[in-house]
């Protein structure tokens, strides 16, 4: 009852997207639908008259006329020709209706997708979230371009089709009342079975995927193992299991469809014997004509009925998927609350603060008190943490009573091992997380009064894993500031010591990066990376160094362009390895989620403590 | 192609001839219902003939359930066939790639293999389905009710013959017209899922550069473009609907003319025309299936053929025809090996090659990115064949071994290596399978990994995740080290393998590797000097050519890459030391 519900609710909004935009045109094609089922059923019934009212009183007549049947048949043909047209027509332009709704789902979708906070990212895998813009976007398409107008025609039909038998013949109607209830029957038996074989099929074919996936990624080992023998068992065992599931559920809705064309054609040989009978003994009047359109319109009644059944199994998909996609759009999006904002500013001659409409190199956080004094704090880079507590999860904190400061220009190296929580703090610097107890303070100001984007555009980030974006170089390192000049990518690039490398490549900035980087080495991944934090030349950053083997003198390379990016900046290093920490003003030991060590390289050298341990190798980092 | 793919049905041939057999005897009953009814008609209610009514409406139902019986027995028989057939595709093809040296691998990629044997094998299963059932039932259904409706009357069923080729023909032309506008559209989908997927993998760049409006405008635009040729391929299939429609009703009105004029003639009776109409729509109805078959025929084909590239692949690795069964130590010779990925002498990354490892050696190999190290050591299990020049193993030439002999004394740790899901013992097994718990103790012990082994709660029967997430990179590298050496292998390869390890624990490895496996030689690829350090010859490898070979010493005097690398690396920590 509840699924029901979530059905009707699902099909509601499914059906809300496409009244948005294309209410009338939907009123349209209802109406040429409409149009096209009554000229069918207007075909089965001019056979009736055909035979009655036209052949059969010719054969009484000594020299036929066929004037009468002759203006029929032109009449039927007009009306044929409309029916043709509402048919074009209707499809026509339920392509567009289908199309554009399921853009407005994927671009509304995407739009969503972008505000959601990184939490969502994290909960859930990369698979998942694509599958909300392939698989179930696809099974959105099936209903609505090709599903909804049938659905639609064919119960129309159906209705029409019913209000014709009752005119014709009442009681050959009840005897087609009856095999339709045992119809209706076996579609609910059958349909029953194989949706829940199907479901079956579902997850073997998922333990099936995940062992090819396993087993192929790791097929060089397998190899240098000599495993081979083994690999082919154990796939032989889910491939057995996959071929008996996918039968099961393959049999029952194979059997749906000649089921149900067969209880047709049995209704149909019924039709004609009840019908040679009663016509025999005179009861209901009726014809043979009569039972000839009977019969036509028993085929014009059950095939969309089993064709319908065949669209079961596509609305029972549909609705999942647009469950899915709705979920998505349902999600709790990023809150901001925040009012205190980043402006350009320049100092006036008296010294004070003033916003101005262009780019001066000096930024303030316009700041809006609520007793409605407006104050201009200048952007220097001064980030404190004081007695933070956080966890991914309410019961499950990760960092404990966490207090630290980092001076504009300083910069804090944060070490320890996997799980201690260095990446943790930067997520909650730039607010991809939010405390859940403490506060941090940026220029004096909780961040949590900042708005979220002027926060994130004052903090520059260079990640670990290197992210580029398909598009040339140069689009890539300007995805910093889309206003950049050519020159400022250049220089970005120089800074970074990315220059040297690009203008060597045959098509230097203008090369193109696919597939997040492909041809491009690893190093040279990330001297892009580092220009392109370079050229929103933020007064903060984040940097969390490569851990990827990359080999001596790449690295030397990126170190130089790290370590002139952080010039003059306040900077939080997560350290991966240790030579590159050394000149911080400050190391923060991590264990646990607690700061176990702090000071300068030498004050943590003298304490023999962790970091000397750590730091003479007796201790492993990751 | 398709020849290839039928191999593959094996014993599921059965299933697979018996399904068209049933939907022959059934399309034979759906024939026969209205020729029979036919006959009711005018003999039965026109002569008002209750027996006759009856006799052949008792036949009729009985024709009815025949149909109905094999209409169900085909479904259950094409299900049979349909799954058996995707499981033998699958089995093969998963056999045919534990075939695959790593050269056909390369070729491929893994994601590649990884959707050909499902998503494609899954297209493969759906239109092998519909064809057995479906590409029987329609042309003999044509068949058959055009030799009735000739029987009935041949007159008319000249109007079939002349429309049916047409319809069919346009139905096709369609169909191919709106193919490349799908097959653009497909492309388009790879494109906005290529955005979708970028940005979710780089969200954190998108927020912390606030590009979400940018990208949300990179989107639409995509979407917009799929928007544009999805509606077109839509509006050239529209055609198909109203062009069915079309025919049907002049198919009608010309039988109703025609029809009229021979029952007033005397040549036809009203049951007949009843038939006949019957017939035509059997036709039409089944003329449509036939293009719908096709499409989705052209579309499977492409899966097909994915499928038989791996299929038709050939590994390009042999064993030898009396192959060496015994390695009979560890000494390695390189003579003037030349090595090329796409097998182009030309494109050469290793070139000429030469080297003497004595049996016992450890020998260690560095070099930047792309100096070909990890190259060079895979040609020695014949990993790769090598394109110019000899490798001997053993004083023998690697191609003259039995391949799994000659793996079983090379064992490598990859650089990119993987654990499986499973428990530790598990994975320590692939080694050796019939090793004691003593034995992979002693093999972890030696890797230094029993300790944190022991600090697990299940220690040894911990759970490894899919790909070793839970493990950090250091562990994994030893338990991967540990299973290696639980081959008891005559040569022992490490390529970048303790990348991960804290330089304590790596010295500690090395130095139970020459107290407990002296015999065994030892090549170790390193980033880390102190790796290397104290090896018998140091291998400096450059642009795929030895730049240097020597002993710590020697390199370090005559190596300009051995000094650049060494002082790069020591002067961080040694003044603290």
């Amino acid at each position: 009852m509840n699924k029901n519900k979530m059905d009707t609710v699902t099909m509601k909004r499914l059906f809300g997207y496409i009244f948005k935009k294309y209410k009338l045109r939907f009123f349209i094609v209802m109406v040429l639908v409409l149009l096209s089922s009554i000229t069918s059923v207007a075909s089965s019934l001019f056979i009736e008259s055909l035979i009655d009212d036209y052949i059969t009183p010719m054969l009484s007549q000594s020299t036929p006329d066929f004037t009468p049947l002759l203006k029929a048949l032109s009449v039927m043909a007009c009306i044929y020709i409309v029916g043709i047209l509402s048919i074009y027509f209707y499809n026509r332009i339920m392509s567009t209706i289908s199309q554009g709704t399921l853009k407005t789902i994927r671009d509304e979708m995407f739009e969503k997708m972008e505000k959601l906070p990184i939490k969502y990212f994290d909960t859930h895998t990369h698979g998942d979230i694509m599958s909300h813009y392939t698989n179930d976007t696809d099974t959105l398409r099936e209903l609505i371009s090709r599903g909804i107008p049938q659905i639609v025609s064919m119960i129309i039909t159906i209705i029409a089709t019913f209000v014709a038998m009752v005119i014709t013949s009442i009681p050959l109607t009840i005897l087609v009342l009856c095999v339709l209830v045992a119809m209706l029957k076996v579609t609910e038996n059958i349909t029953g079975r194989s949706g829940k074989y199907f479901i079956q099929q579902q997850e073997t074919v998922a333990k099936a995927n995940g062992y090819i996936e396993e087993m192929i990624n790791g097929q060089k080992v397998v190899k240098v193992f000599s495993h081979e023998e083994e690999a082919i068992k154990n796939f032989d065992k889910i491939n057995e299991e996959l071929c008996k599931d996918s039968t099961l559920a393959n049999k029952y809705s194979n059997i749906l469809m000649p089921a149900l064309a067969n209880l047709g054609n049995l209704l149909f040989v019924l039709i004609g014997v009840l019908g040679g009978v009663l016509a025999i003994n005179g009861v209901g009047g009726l014809t043979i004509g009569a039972i000839a359109a009977f019969l036509n319109l028993s085929k014009s009644f059950t095939m969309p009925i089993s064709r319908l059944s065949q669209q079961i199994n596509l609305i029972v998909m549909a609705l999942a998927g647009g469950r899915r996609i709705f979920e998505l759009m349902d999600e709790e999006p990023e809150h901001d609350e925040g009012y205190v904002t980043l402006v350009y500013a320049q100092k006036d001659e008296n010294g004070n603060i003033v916003e101005t409409d262009h780019h001066t190199g000096m930024w303030a956080w316009k700041h809006q008190h609520h007793d409605g004094r407006l104050e201009y704090i200048e952007l220097k880079g001064h980030i404190e943490l004081e007695h933070v507590n956080f966890g991914y999860e309410p019961n499950k904190m990760i960092l404990h009573d966490i207090s630290l400061y980092a001076k504009p220009g300083q910069k804090i190296a944060f070490v320890g091992a996997t799980g201690a929580g260095k990446t943790t703090i930067t997520n909650l610097i730039n607010r991809f997380y939010d405390v859940n107890d403490g506060k941090i303070r940026y220029d004096g100001i909780n961040i949590t009064k900042i708005k979220k984007p002027d926060l994130r555009r004052s903090l520059g980030m260079v990640l670990q894993d290197v992210n580029l974006f398909t598009g040339t170089i140069r689009d890539n390192i300007r995805y910093g500031d889309d206003n950049a000049s050519d020159e400022d990518v250049i220089a970005a690039a120089k800074l970074a010591n990315a220059h040297g490398f690009i203008s060597h490549l045959p098509q230097g900035y203008d090369t193109m990066i696919d597939g997040n980087g492909g041809s491009l080495s690893q190093g040279q991944k990330q001297l892009i990376s580092i220009a392109r934090a370079a050229l929103t030349n933020p007064p903060a950053m984040i940097l969390d160094e490569a851990t990827s083997s990359i080999d001596t003198r790449t690295e030397k390379i990126v170190q130089d362009g790290m370590d002139k990016l952080m010039e003059g900046r306040t900077v939080f290093v997560i350290a991966h390895r240790l030579s590159t920490v050394r000149n911080s003003k400050a190391i923060i030991v991590l264990d646990h989620g607690k700061i176990i060590e702090r000071g300068n390289h030498e004050d943590l050298i003298a304490q023999k403590g962790v970091y000397y341990r750590l730091y003479t190798g007796a201790f492993e980092l990751e | 192609m398709v020849k290839k793919l039928l191999k593959s049905l094996r014993e599921y041939k059965k299933s697979a001839i018996l399904t068209p057999i049933c939907v022959l005897v059934e399309v034979f009953m759906e024939i026969a219902i209205p020729y029979l009814l036919g006959i009711l008609i005018d003999q039965g209610i026109e002569q008002s003939n209750l027996s006759v009514i009856l006799k052949l409406g008792a036949l009729l139902v009985v024709a009815a359930f025949i149909s109905l019986f094999f209409g169900v027995e085909s479904g259950k028989f094409s299900a049979r066939a349909g799954a058996g057939f995707a499981k033998n595709l699958r089995k093969d093809m998963y056999e045919k790639v534990q075939d695959f040296s790593f050269y056909n691998i390369d070729k491929f990629s893994t994601s590649s293999i990884v959707t050909r044997l499902t998503t494609d094998v899954t297209n493969v299963q759906d239109a092998f389905m519909m064809v057995i059932r479906g590409a029987v039932r329609s042309p003999i259904t044509i068949l058959f009710a055009m030799i009735m409706s000739f029987t009935v009357s041949p007159k008319i069923a000249l109007i079939f013959l002349i429309a049916a080729p047409i319809l069919g023909s346009l139905l096709i032309l369609i169909a191919k017209t709106a193919h490349p506008v799908f097959e653009r559209v497909f492309n388009t989908y790879d494109d906005l899922n290529n955005v979708v997927q970028e940005n979710v993998k780089a969200i954190r760049v998108v927020k912390s550069f606030v590009k979400e409006d940018k990208e949300i405008q990179k989107f639409e635009k995509v979407s917009q473009s799929i928007y544009k040729d999805f509606r077109k391929a839509e509006i050239i299939l529209a055609l198909n609907n109203p062009l069915m429609q079309l025919t049907v009703y002049t198919i009608i009105t010309l039988i109703s003319w025609f029809g009229a004029k021979l029952i007033v003639g005397g040549s036809l009776t009203t049951g007949e025309l009843t038939s006949l109409i019957t017939y035509a729509m059997l036709i039409l109805n089944s003329l449509m299936m036939l293009s719908m078959i096709f499409v989705m025929i052209t579309m499977a084909m492409e899966s097909a053929r994915r499928i038989v590239e791996i299929l038709d692949e050939v590994p390009d690795l042999a064993n030898p025809k009396n192959p060496v069964m015994k390695v009979k130590d560890g000494s390695i010779e390189f003579k003037k090996v030349g090595f090329s990925y796409v097998k182009d002498p030309k494109k050469l990354c290793l070139k000429n090659i030469n080297l003497k490892i004595k049996a016992g050696q450890t020998i260690g190999i560095l070099g930047g990115t792309g100096s070909s190290k990890s190259t060079l050591v895979q040609l020695i299990p014949r990993l790769y064949d090598v394109t110019k020049g000899e490798l001997k193993v053993g004083g023998i030439n690697v191609k003259k071994y039995d391949i799994k002999t000659l793996r079983d004394q090379v064992s490598m740790v990859l650089q990119k290596n993987e654990l499986f899901s499973g428990t530790i013992k598990e994975n320590l097994r692939w080694g050796n399978k019939n090793a004691t718990d003593e034995e992979i103790v002693k093999a972890c012990k030696l890797a230094q990994a029993d300790e944190f082994i022991n600090g697990f709660p299940d220690k040894y029967d911990t759970y490894i995740e899919q790909g070793g997430t839970n493990v950090s990179g250091g562990q994994k590298q030893r338990l991967c080290i540990a299973r290696a050496i639980l081959k008891k292998p005559k040569i022992l390869i490490l390529d970048d393998s303790t990348s991960a390890v804290d330089t304590k624990t790596d010295s500690l490895i090395r130095k139970a590797f020459a107290e407990e496996i002296p015999n065994t030689t030892k090549i170790i690829i390193a980033q880390r000097v102190s790796s290397v350090q104290d090896s018998d010859q140091i291998i400096i490898l450059d642009n795929g050519e030895i730049n240097g070979i020597g002993t710590h010493e020697q390199l370090l005097k005559t190596n300009k890459i051995y000094q650049e690398v060494y002082y790069s690396q020591t002067k961080g920590g040694s003044d603290d030391e």
